[in-house]
């Protein structure tokens, strides 16, 4: 036996999060994941793990994602500016997902905006944080606000998995039930203040508890003493989140790619104010877009995995996005950008496996359909 | 620490050879390191009985959530049976490598050259 899938070369200058001692004496796989050490899955390991959070409840250390608080009275409207979705449509207490581009419609990154009183957070991707604090930077004195990178002082665990609430509830100083879907509120978690908010990346109910660094091991403990709630990896949040059809910059999104492009064109506000990218995606969204990024299943037993050639029409068209199979629903699942023209459901198309191509289906987003989240 | 027992042999490829009644036949799999390694298994592709292959060719291919691997043959030989339970259970692999995970039996000859020992193996893995 031989990997032929490329592994992780371990590098001496890797940060850890709060949670690495925790993760090691776990027994945890560790890898480097946007540029920190970060574990891909425990002795469980990913499907049941992945099977965990589906039914029950898993917590996820989500440390590596960065976190920019912008303060000022032009707070929100640099916000506003720097990304695509609507800033002013938020009230305060709720989130957003949203994209960040460039000048040509290109993606800098994703990201969730918060809307708290007295000032705005952003949250974006552990490996691409310091690209945008430079990006948005660059924009900000127009504005009169303050950008503050808060990520090494924030832990954040994702506690996902429709007993969430239920499991929770007992450690939390305020009401659960009534925080809705992309919605926050600040409280007590195991008597740490911080932020509680009705997010995740799995497609199941859940919260990501934002809180001060420092108290990650007295957080992490308290979670545990529950009995109810189960370590998971980034391995199977991957496949959690492939399943929900749910974006990972890097795989399906990226600096090539526009929102648009990617099925995100609910992120794109074109009739709110000037953003940075709004004259580009308007222009593309003029012309009429050359590719789209789909779903697709096979009836392989073999899958699909990124960066395998796919081939549409029988000529060439970039390769898989994403690919796994899917936990859940027992078969090949993937994403990959196809000519407009072919990206009906029901579309077939080739991917090559490994030296064969066999044929794919187009099928529609989500994968799977029965998620928990409200 | 993974499990390597005493009584069988193995390649720097991480398959283990084990011996049967029948001196000719071999049975073959991956080893309880390279299961750890490789993660949740969820397809192992094996060739069909009759099958030949020379020594470190590849007779299959294993998928984990995580990576793909393919099987070299520890020896050279002729495929007399396949682990057809692996077909719908592919955890095997990971659950019992030594025992229900088994993937192939292999009529081999005399010839038993470039094989490790159990001692030998565990050095390999740094164990």
């Amino acid at each position: 036996m031989a990997d032929s899938a490329s592994a992780p070369v371990a590098t001496d200058s890797l940060k850890l999060t709060p949670f690495h001692a925790i993760h090691a004496a776990l027994g945890a796989k560790l890898v480097p994941f946007a540029g920190y050490e970060m574990p891909v899955q425990y002795p469980t390991g990913i499907t049941a793990e992945h099977k965990t959070v589906r039914e029950s409840c898993g917590v996820f250390d989500v440390s590596h994602m960065g976190e920019f608080r912008i303060r000022g009275p032009g707070a929100l409207d640099f916000v506003n500016y720097v990304t695509t979705n609507d800033v002013a449509k938020l009230v305060v207490g709720q989130v957003h997902y949203s994209t960040i581009c460039y000048e040509n419609g290109a993606i800098v990154d994703d990201c969730l905006v918060y809307r708290y009183a007295d000032h705005m957070m952003m949250v974006v991707n552990g490996s691409n944080k310091d690209k945008d604090l430079a990006h948005i930077k660059r924009y900000a004195a127009k504005f009169d606000c303050t950008i503050s990178d808060d990520t090494d002082d924030v832990a954040l665990l994702a506690v996902q998995g429709p007993k969430a609430q239920e499991i929770l509830q007992p450690l939390c100083n305020v009401p659960l039930d009534p925080i809705g879907y992309y919605h926050f509120t600040t409280g007590t978690c195991a008597g740490i203040e911080g932020t509680i908010s009705r997010t995740g990346y799995t497609g199941e109910d859940g919260f990501e508890l934002y809180f001060p660094a420092k108290h990650a091991e007295k957080m992490w403990n308290a979670l545990m003493a529950t009995g109810r709630i189960t370590p998971a990896g980034l391995g199977c949040r991957d496949s959690l989140r492939l399943e929900m059809g749910m974006c990972l910059y890097g795989n399906d999104i990226d600096d090539t790619t526009t929102p648009l492009e990617a099925g995100l064109a609910w992120l794109v506000k074109l009739s709110k104010g000037d953003f940075v990218g709004k004259a580009a995606l308007e222009k593309q969204k003029a012309a009429g877009l050359a590719r789209r990024l789909v779903g697709f299943t096979t009836g392989e037993r073999s899958f699909p995995r990124h960066g395998y050639p796919v081939f549409a029409d029988g000529a060439p068209s970039g390769t898989v996005c994403s690919g796994t199979m899917s936990p859940t629903l027992g078969i090949p699942i993937g994403t990959c950008y196809l000519p407009s023209g072919l990206t009906a459901e029901g579309s077939q198309f080739e991917i090559e496996i490994r030296g064969k191509r066999v044929p794919a289906t187009v099928v529609k987003m989500p994968f799977f359909t029965n998620a928990s989240h409200r | 620490m993974a499990d390597i027992p005493k009584d069988l042999q193995y390649t720097t490829d991480h398959e283990y050879v084990k011996a049967t009644a029948d001196p000719a036949v071999v049975i073959v799999g991956i080893t309880d390191f390279a299961q750890g390694e490789l993660g949740d298994v969820v397809y192992v592709e094996l060739p069909r009985p009759g099958a030949t292959f020379d020594a470190h060719a590849a007779f299959g291919t294993i998928e984990a959530v995580k990576a793909v691997s393919e099987l070299f043959a520890p020896l050279a030989g002729e495929v007399v049976d396949v682990n057809g339970r692996l077909d719908g259970e592919p955890a095997l692999v990971n659950t019992d490598p030594y025992g229900d995970g088994w993937m192939i039996k292999l009529r081999v000859g005399a010839a038993r050259a470039g094989l490790l020992d159990a001692a030998a193996y565990a050095k390999h893995v740094g164990q």
